[in-house]
């Protein structure tokens, strides 16, 4: 069990090297903006960001998915429109993918 | 570092017209009158009123634990895939506690071997990573009156998932600043916590998409969607980041088509924006 607890040095600094760049990543974006002058046109950018990036990561998802992705985004989409409750809408898509998977 | 949030701060406007939230109005007679729609912007443009406490933190943390017990399938995942990859427990859950971006962490395992592809492993994470940029950049608009320390501490704990949900609280018209915090750090634990499970139960753990774990993120962003649709000036960003991902989703890889459908978007918007 001793090597449970190793740290190999190389790995570690592997590691830390991919910390340092998720970091940059993660505070980048923002520390680029509070210090750059926004204008108004690129605020407007700005605003579409976080919709356009959601659908950025869905389109591709949802075009690899299959009838069961489909259907249980479809059931997703529309409890979430009828009741807005994130909870509800989650434990339906997760209920429906299980189900359709195994009919499809 | 706080020295010119004020000069180039729209939110002068949005206060004017405080509840609800529009600038339009104002923003629109100064130098676009004839193209209103173009300038509609997310539903709470003024970041004035964001607080940063105990409040929101425990409503984060709150909201988010079923989502981060979920988000512990993929933990465990992760936990056999650096046990196979020869990570020692310490390792893995070092990688889990300061990396903390789950996609890159389970890329960088498949690509372990012996020699260590180092550079191979760092820019592959740079990659799977930089979408953080664009979605850490969108959280602007709500968070420019919080301190950096707020707003860098918040930023670290930033996962999809608690990004999702924070984006959906502060759309909704919620002040609570911390809840991003709060959500990450309940991510953070069951992150961290799976992952040891994980190394500890091996290669005894099935497959995480047979109870429908996998399909928890997606159900997030079409949640996160609904949210924030903003009536018919959202349609054509929107578009063009569909086309733009999809299309890069098949031609790149990694997870380029992400940033990619974001920036796209933007920079439609921006265009559009002057007429």
């Amino acid at each position: 069990m001793a090597d449970v607890l190793s740290l190999d040095p190389l790995v570690v600094g592997v590691i830390l090297a991919m910390t340092v760049v998720t970091v940059v990543a993660k505070v980048g974006g923002i520390w680029l903006v509070r210090h750059v002058e926004v204008s108004e046109r690129l605020q407007a950018g700005l605003d579409v960001l976080p919709g356009a990036i959601v659908i950025a990561v869905l389109g591709p998802e949802l075009a690899a998915g299959g009838p069961a992705e489909w259907g249980a985004t479809a059931l997703v989409l529309a409890v979430m429109w009828r009741t807005e409750s994130i909870i509800l809408a989650l434990v339906t898509g997760v209920v429906a993918v299980v189900s359709l998977r195994g009919l499809f | 570092m706080a020295r010119n949030f004020d000069s180039d701060d729209p939110s002068a406007q949005a206060s004017e017209s405080s509840n609800g939230g529009n600038s339009d109005a104002t923003a629109a007679s100064d130098d676009n009158p004839t193209d209103s729609s173009t300038t509609a912007t997310t539903p709470v443009p003024d970041g004035e009123s964001v607080t940063f406490g105990w409040d929101g933190l425990r409503a984060g943390f709150l909201a988010c634990l079923p989502v981060a017990v979920g988000v512990g399938g993929y933990g465990v995942a992760f936990g056999v895939l650096a046990n196979q990859a020869g990570l020692s427990l310490a390792e893995a859950a070092l990688m889990s506690m300061t990396v903390f971006a789950g996609a890159s962490q389970i890329i960088a395992v498949e690509l372990w071997a012996d020699p260590l592809p180092i550079a191979a492993i760092v820019a592959t994470t740079f990659a799977v990573n930089v979408r953080y940029a664009l979605m850490g950049a969108a959280l602007q608009s709500w968070f420019r009156h919080l301190s950096p320390g707020k707003i860098y501490s918040s930023l670290v704990l930033m996962a999809d998932e608690n990004w999702a949900l924070s984006m959906q609280e502060l759309a909704s018209g919620s002040r609570r600043g911390s809840f991003l915090l709060g959500s990450g750090v309940a991510l953070w634990l069951c992150w961290v916590a799976s992952t040891v499970l994980g190394v500890l139960a091996g290669e005894s753990v099935g497959d995480p998409a047979q109870y429908g774990v996998d399909f928890i993120l997606a159900a997030v962003f079409v949640a996160l969607a609904v949210e924030l649709w903003d009536g018919r000036s959202t349609l054509v960003p929107w578009l063009v980041a569909l086309a733009t991902s999809v299309l890069a989703a098949n031609v790149l890889s990694g997870q380029w088509y992400i940033p990619l459908g974001g920036f796209a978007a933007a920079v439609v918007e921006v265009v559009r924006h002057d007429g």
